[in-house]
């Protein structure tokens, strides 16, 4: 099963290293990472999605925790979040293409972001379903190439951090 | 001095410049304020402003021979004392020769604090001379490290690093320190207190799930404590013994709890495990309750999981929430200290006869006690260690190397007194006995230290003997000799149809060697001579090394074959054969 787990981090050198190092110390899998900035200059955000049974994700939650500069670890499983991921994608496309693949880009509301002779890049949010959607959408058109950011989330319900 | 220095920090810092330390100055003072009298070290270019600062320190210093034999010391002078072991290298190989024994002391949660130099920070990613990414390396084997890159957060880290080391489920810390930061000057000593936001430790245990475990006990007919190194760390033997025998429970320990019970008391199971007793085994098989204190469940303990404990609730006490179910489903987690944990306990348990369950142990224990053949012609090395009991009245410290003379040792020699068994569970380092029984030497002057080591083991870091010669240490080295790597010899024996695959080494004539280092050295190669030899070498004030002959193919057991369930024992017909 999939999980997001967030972990609120010191901002301190070294605990990427930390973190990633202890996922492949035990070897568990992550589907995702991404670390960015809080609203707090002294914290980070850590959103990991991990697949594995509860026993496993257990271990990762406690495991994590357990790395020094991790401040608070939390897993989303089963709450309501707001999920996300952030996609640009450079999609081929020749001008007799274009107007099909305009519509497609407004079906899921992409934007142009940059215009080339034969390629067309496109920013897509939203959640991960959404974004694989769209890219087997835009394989009969021929994919250039993907850059994608991984999840980020947030619960729905407001909920009071540290 | 201060006219000369370069610091950038005397030019942030407006105070006059005679508050101003430098750094190596201020890691000395931090250290001599946490208490630290004792270090073991070897120097090199980059932590030279850092020794020059020692070279009238107020600190006993002790020199290995090698960086390994030196983390070793601090390791073992750790478990001796319950102080934090405090080691220092220089970067580059220096810094690469810690870990193993930082390895070493992170899989047994022994607190230790490692300093090493590295080349300027300015210098630091561009393959400076003997740089090595110090804090990559030893990520994976330490508890936390980091690298100071600001002489004003110095003061900060390390007072950091010790209590990270010492409290929750203690580990090695390891602090770079670039050398200009050893020089750099700062005025400050640090914050008096400790802000680690991420690192919260919960020493006292939830109410109600202690309720529960004191409950589950009560209503038990079969129960079993199950005791690991964790008692030992939070010196939580009496309150252990109190529980035990309010409630008249049977306690086994593994390798790392051996000490935290008295094996001479008629509720003591000795060892379980792989190479455990038969009656401990069976108890745990056959217990309705395992009670599991400070033990993390290791697969030399449980052997096959599916089958462990396969009638059993299981309690578990233990300071890391992540020791908890990650091997066994637990039923009754309690985190938090030992000792506070057990002393509640004892308050709501009450006394049950559980004269049944008693008296199948009793059974056990007399058809499978631990035997060996006391009618050899041959010096058997269990002979040895029964010997040594007998005339050190058990009251040795033990060090150990890995393999069978490990398991012996554990086996025969009964341990009374926590902190009396130091030996590498965990990692299995061979190599460790010789250092450790320095390092332990150092922590307990008075006490007699031996050694109880193999060929092989003794072989990778002997050359800790003139450390010991130096400070005049009177350790006892007893190695089992039995020409073979016999652990190995033994697997090989048993599964690899006695094909003995580069299991055998030349060794040297130790006593030889041993003189030649400035130690007594002695051989003894007749069954006869053990008792005098023991007594001559007990009575050296000098290190002395006594090269044991042991039957060579002699094995260890019981044991329970990987894969197996803890009661599918081999070699009890063997042991049975035996009066
Ligand atoms: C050749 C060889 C053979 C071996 N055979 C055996 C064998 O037959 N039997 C055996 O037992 N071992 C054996 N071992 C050792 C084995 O590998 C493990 O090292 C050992 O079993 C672990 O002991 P432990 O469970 O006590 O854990 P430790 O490693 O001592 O862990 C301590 C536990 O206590 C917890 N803790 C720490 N502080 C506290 C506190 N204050 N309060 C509460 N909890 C705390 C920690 O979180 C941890 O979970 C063998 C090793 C070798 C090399
Ligand atoms: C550093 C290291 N290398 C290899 C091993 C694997 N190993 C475990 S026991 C053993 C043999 C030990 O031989 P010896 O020290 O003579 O002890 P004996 O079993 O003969 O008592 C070996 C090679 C280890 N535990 N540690
Ligand atoms: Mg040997």
């Amino acid at each position: 099963m999939k999980h997001i787990i967030s972990a609120l981090v010191e901002n301190k050198p070294g605990v990427l290293a930390q973190v990633a190092g202890m996922f492949a110390a035990r070897a568990f899998n992550i589907d995702s990472l991404v670390v960015g900035r809080t609203e707090d200059p002294k914290l980070s955000r850590m959103t990991i999605v991990v697949i594995g049974d509860d026993r496993v994700v257990e271990q990762v939650r406690k495991q994590l925790a357990k790395v020094v500069p991790v401040v608070k670890v939390q897993d989303f499983v089963g709450e309501p979040v707001v999920a996300r991921d952030l996609m640009l994608i450079s999609i081929v496309a020749p001008p007799e293409k274009r107007p099909e693949i305009l519509s497609l880009i407004e079906m899921f509301k992409g934007k142009v972001v940059d215009l080339g002779l034969k390629l067309v890049m496109v920013e897509v949010s939203g959640p991960e379903a959404k974004i694989e959607a769209f890219i087997n959408a835009c394989k009969p058109y021929g994919i250039k190439s993907v850059a994608r950011t991984g999840t980020i989330a947030m619960p729905r319900t407001a909920k009071t951090e540290p | 001095m201060a006219s000369k220095s370069r610091s950038s920090a005397s030019k942030a810092v407006s105070k006059d410049n005679s508050s101003l330390k430098t750094g190596a100055e201020i890691i000395v003072d931090t250290l001599i304020k946490l208490g630290v009298d004792t270090m073991f070290g070897y120097p090199g270019g980059v932590v030279l402003p850092l020794f020059d600062k020692l070279y009238d320190a107020p600190i006993n210093f002790i020199i290995p021979r090698h960086e390994q034999g030196g983390c070793h010391m601090a390791d073992a002078y750790a478990r001796a004392s319950g102080k934090v072991g405090v080691v220092l290298a220089t970067s580059g190989p220096g810094a690469c020769n810690l870990v193993t024994g930082l390895a070493t002391a992170n899989m047994d949660s022994i607190p230790l604090v490692a300093m090493t130099g590295q080349v300027r920070t300015e210098l630091i990613g561009n393959d400076a001379f003997q740089e090595a990414d110090t804090t990559g390396v030893t990520r994976p084997v330490t508890k936390y490290n980091c690298i100071v890159k600001d002489v004003k957060d110095l003061a900060r880290l390390i007072k950091e690093a010790f209590h990270i080391a010492s409290t929750g489920r203690p580990g090695p810390v390891l602090i770079d320190l670039p050398v200009d930061v050893q020089v750099n000057k700062a005025s400050t000593d640090g914050p008096d207190k400790i802000e680690l936001p991420g690192y919260r430790i919960r020493t006292k245990g939830h109410a109600r799930q202690i309720s529960m475990a004191a409950e589950a006990i009560n209503n038990s007919r079969q129960p079993v404590l199950y005791v690991g190194g964790g008692v030992i760390i939070a010196n939580a033997s009496d309150e252990l013994r109190a529980l035990a025998q309010k409630a008249n429970l049977p306690v086994t320990t593994t390798l790392l709890g051996l000490g935290s019970y008295d094996q001479s008391r008629p509720e003591s199971l000795d060892m379980l495990g792989m190479h455990g007793t038969a009656y401990a085994n069976f108890a745990v098989q056959e217990c309705d309750l395992l009670i599991a204190v400070g033990a993390r469940f290791d697969d030399r303990v449980t052997g096959k999981l599916d089958s462990f404990a396969p009638n059993a609730k299981i309690i578990h006490i233990d300071i890391d929430p992540s020791s908890i179910s990650k091997n066994v489903h637990v039923d009754i987690p309690v985190v938090g200290d030992a000792k506070e944990i057990l002393a509640e306990m004892i308050k709501e348990v009450k006394p049950q006869p559980r004269k049944k369950w008693f008296s199948k142990i009793a059974e056990w224990k007399k058809k499978f006690p631990l035997r060996y053949d006391k009618n050899s012609s041959q010096v058997k090395p269990q002979y040895v260690i029964d010997e040594l009991w007998r005339q050190t009245k058990g009251r040795a410290i033990i060090t150990t190397g890995v393999g069978q003379n490990q398991m012996w040792a554990a086996q025969f020699y009964h341990f009374s007194m926590p902190r009396q068994f130091i030996s590498s569970g965990g990692l299995g380092t061979m190599g460790f006995g010789l250092p450790a029984a320095i390092g332990a030497q150092i922590a307990k002057p008075d006490m007699t230290v031996i050694d109880i080591d193999g060929d092989h083991s003794f072989n990778m870091t002997l050359t800790e003997i003139p450390t010991a010669v130096e400070h005049n240490l009177p350790i006892k080295v007893c190695i089992l000799n039995n020409g073979y790597m016999g652990m190995v010899r033994q697997w090989q024996e048993l599964f690899y149809g006695r094909r003995y695959s580069k299991s055998y080494l030349a060794n040297p004539d130790y006593a030889t060697v041993a003189c030649a280092l400035g130690a007594v050295g002695k051989t003894c190669d007749k069954k006869a001579d053990v008792p005098k030899v023991i007594k001559a070498m007990l009575a050296e004030k000098r290190p002395c090394v006594v090269d044991f002959r042991i039957e060579r193919e002699e094995n260890v057991w019981p044991m329970v074959a990987a894969g197996k369930s803890l009661d599918e024992m081999d070699g009890l017909d063997i042991l049975e054969r035996l009066i």
